[in-house]
């Protein structure tokens, strides 16, 4: 290979990178994407019991999810929605050219986590039942 | 010549796939949460009544599938950084797919029946 060539495929050394705000919120939407397909079978499931027909459906939908457990989860994944969600938006705004400057990739990576912080604090006490 | 499994072939298509897939859902989850503060999610004979929607049947079938090719892509892209055996990302290639399709079915049969 002559040296022009680039070593493909190329992988990461993960305890090797220190991170910056915007690669700490691009490396939760990974970590945020990679939860919500593992538990995608809880959900559809969930989605199953609220749509049955039958009462044992409702009966079983209403004792999974009064599971501490589940409801520990259900907050994680609704975190985790909430971030991809946000940072979703982020990516689709700088794939037009808004906020690709340093400082400001840095302020829309702090407003997603706010955001999606502050939405999981306010649905996330519905989903418990505060209010 | 020595040859290094890379599975490439893709790349723009896949980029805006992730976008427009991204927009689907982002779209879909509006209307739910609108849906939602509207009083579809107060009962359960409400939120029944709401899903079985023609409309919303139709989103729902649009965000049940977007949702599944967005993690494809997603997924797959995980597998591709971090693992170093073509064998073993050529398994988990498979299995993600598999599992993706089985639940697109399952999750569509569910809105479907109703």
């Amino acid at each position: 290979m002559s040296e022009m060539t680039k070593q493909r495929p190329k992988h990461l050394a993960l305890h090797e990178i220190r991170l910056p705000l915007a690669g700490f919120a691009s490396i939760l939407h990974r970590v945020s994407g990679a939860g919500l397909f593992l538990m995608l079978p809880l959900l559809i499931w969930l989605l199953q019991l609220s749509l049955g027909s039958t009462q044992d459906s409702a009966t079983m939908f209403a004792a999974v999810t009064g599971n501490w457990l589940v409801k520990l989860i259900l907050l994680g994944l609704l975190w985790a929605f909430l971030h991809h969600f946000c940072m979703g938006i982020r990516i689709l705004l700088i794939d037009i050219h808004v906020g690709v400057e340093k400082q400001q990739a840095h302020n829309s990576a702090m407003t997603v986590m706010v955001v999606s912080l502050a939405l999981t604090a306010i649905l996330g006490l519905k989903l418990l039942g505060a209010y | 010549m020595q040859r290094l499994v890379v599975g490439a072939g893709y790349g723009l298509k896949d980029w805006l796939a992730q976008r427009i897939t991204g927009v689907v859902m982002a779209v879909f989850t509006l209307i739910m949460f609108a849906a939602a503060l509207g009083g579809a999610m107060a009962s359960r004979e409400a939120w029944q009544a709401f899903m079985a929607n023609g409309f919303i049947r139709f989103l729902s079938f649009l965000f049940i599938v977007s949702l599944c090719y967005h993690a494809w892509v997603g997924v797959r892209d995980i597998w591709m950084d971090y693992l170093n055996s073509a064998a073993l990302r050529l398994f988990l290639h498979v299995m993600t797919l598999l599992a993706l399709v089985g639940y697109a079915g399952w999750a569509i049969q569910i809105i479907w029946r109703l």
